[in-house]
């Protein structure tokens, strides 16, 4: 078989370099939704939290803890209603050319073919698209998509979807990824694939993940740093550090001390959050 | 069932075995694409052999039942008078027909803006939403003589009637269409650094041109009602003054053949509509 060009290889190519992550800083942040009767709900309390370059940084929490709404204020998508997010040394306004989103939903245009969806991005910034043909196919054989270029989403599986989805996402090589729930609506067996996948991805690309989970097992095993959110108004609640040596394997990984240690403490946080009930 | 499994399994049975068989499996894969072809060439012809069907019952009846010319014509007839008059009748169809599509391309033209207005601001929303549809309640043939006081004999008030009969429809579909689009379309495509503009060119109008073509056909049918009803109140060219026109003469036949060129004429624009949606559609990739 051969091996197929990595990303990797096609940037370097271009001229671009990697393991260029850019870090993110919160500073307060606050978020409050006003109700359609007036009322307010507060989405997310005073939040500081620091995202190194290069840090995959996972986000777990109960429903309605204003993790999503978190992310989508890093991406630009929402606007605080106080405090201030740095993406790349700089204040927000907007969302980040270096940023890229990946939803639990694929949100594939389902009247645009594979790799036009993977084109998209760059498309919307104006860039010619004809340049990143090569690469978007390159992307989508090591997903194991190959000559999948010219179908259409709705002859896609779930998982094969939210693969575009991340090739879309990484198509320029995003300093920041910022995914909400990715693999949320996948099936078990797609997920623990996917979770490896993106692991392998992200060891290539060494750029900044910020993962929003409800999944304490896939936070874990991805992440360098797991942070726990409050159940509503939201806030950080508890960081837990992950020093596994990596690639990390589910076989290898699930038996060691290192690893249910930091579940079990995640799981004994949610329960003395109440979010959880204690046997 | 079982025969797709044994149609499955044969030849493949049949290469290592030997090639007679696989003849035989060959023949009955053609055998049922034949089958399968006849069904959809009889499918095909199911609407015109009807149509035919009733003409035929029409034409036999006529002179069975000793019906006059006068009261009744033939589908004979009719198709006869169509010809002969071609011309007469060609000249009011160009009138009616450029009514129609104007009528048409102005409702559109507004339905469309009037719904991105509604789209975009609540405010428009709140004010003009159900405005329109109270107006919607108001039974338009019912504003015909209105109409013609106020804007006289000429080609207005069949271009406005029309325009009013067919603009509803293209607004509210257009504006459900638009709104039917789930949030993170527009969310995704924002976070990629969109302009609105981007995000209604790449994401919200093509996720809503099914349901806007939808309108486009039904606000077609109603262009050419509300023209001919503009005819009918006051006119001197049109195919519904000529109906009129036929009437005064007792002249049943040339009546039904302006109704004949009528229906042509809506058929002709739907099916202009339709090989527009089909482009569409095809550059869209076929997933309209």
């Amino acid at each position: 078989m051969n091996a197929p060009v990595s990303s990797f290889q096609a940037a370097e190519h271009m001229g671009q370099h990697l393991g260029n992550g850019i870090g993110v800083k919160i500073d307060h942040v606050q978020k409050i939704f006003e109700t359609r009767d007036g009322n307010e709900v507060i989405a997310l309390e005073g939040t500081d939290l620091v995202v190194a370059a290069g840090e995959f940084v996972a986000v777990v929490g109960p429903s309605g803890c204003g993790k999503s709404t978190l992310l989508s204020m890093i991406a630009g998508i929402e606007s605080p209603t106080a405090g201030r997010i740095m993406v790349d040394s700089h204040p927000l306004a907007g969302p980040n050319p270096r940023t890229s989103v990946v939803f639990q939903n694929d949100y594939l245009l389902p009247w645009r073919n594979i790799i036009d969806n993977v084109l998209l991005p760059l498309e919307i910034k104006r860039l010619d698209t004809g340049l990143y043909r090569a690469r978007a196919e390159a992307l989508l054989a090591q997903v194991g998509l190959a000559g999948f270029g010219s179908r259409f989403p709705s002859e896609l599986s779930g998982g094969m979807r939210q693969r575009v989805a991340i090739c879309r996402a990484v198509i320029q090589e995003p300093g920041l990824l910022l995914m909400d729930e990715p693999f949320g609506a996948l099936d078990a067996l797609t997920r623990e694939q996917m979770i490896m996948d993106l692991q392998n991805l992200w060891l290539r690309l060494k750029n900044t993940v910020v993962f929003i989970t409800h999944g304490i097992d896939e936070a874990v095993f991805l992440a360098d740093r797991v942070i726990v959110m409050s159940p509503r108004p939201g806030r950080i609640d508890m960081q837990l550090h992950i020093d596994l040596p990596r690639p990390r394997k589910w076989n290898e990984i699930h038996g060691s001390p290192g690893f249910t240690d930091a579940v079990a403490k995640v799981r004994r946080r949610f329960e003395e959050q109440g979010v959880l009930k204690a046997p | 069932m079982s025969e797709v499994r044994m149609a499955g399994t044969l030849p493949d049975i049949a290469t290592k075995a030997d090639p007679v068989p696989k003849s035989g499996a060959d023949a009955r894969r053609a055998d049922r694409r034949r089958r399968r072809r006849l069904r959809s060439t009889l499918e095909a012809l199911a609407a015109p052999a009807l149509a035919f069907m009733l003409f035929a019952v029409w034409q036999i009846a006529v002179p069975l039942f000793n019906v006059s010319e006068f009261v009744l014509p033939t589908p004979l007839d009719i198709l006869t008078r169509v010809v002969t008059d071609y011309r007469l009748l060609l000249t009011h169809a160009w009138i009616t027909g450029a009514e129609v599509v104007a009528g048409f391309l102005c409702a559109a033209v507004v339905g469309i803006l009037v719904a991105l207005a509604v789209f975009y601001s609540r405010m428009v929303e709140r004010a003009v939403y159900p405005l329109l549809i109270a107006m919607q309640t108001i039974p338009k043939v019912a504003l015909a003589p209105l109409v013609v006081l106020y804007l006289g004999y000429d080609w207005g008030p069949k271009l406005f009637l029309s325009f009013l009969i067919s603009f509803f429809p293209i607004v509210v579909a257009t504006v459900v269409g638009l709104k039917g689009l789930d949030r993170g379309y527009a969310n995704l495509v924002k976070s990629m650094g969109a302009s609105e503009a981007q995000v209604f060119l790449k994401v919200r109008l093509p996720a809503a041109l099914p349901s806007m073509f939808g309108s486009f056909k039904v606000a077609l049918s109603l262009a050419v009602i509300g023209a001919v009803l503009g005819e009918y109140v006051a006119a001197e060219r049109g195919l519904g003054y000529l109906q009129l026109q036929a009437n005064a003469n007792f002249d049943v036949t040339l009546n039904f053949a302006a109704v004949f060129v009528i229906a042509l004429l809506g058929v002709t624009l739907y099916s202009i509509i339709i090989v527009a949606e089909k482009i569409v559609n095809a550059r869209q990739g076929g997933r309209l």
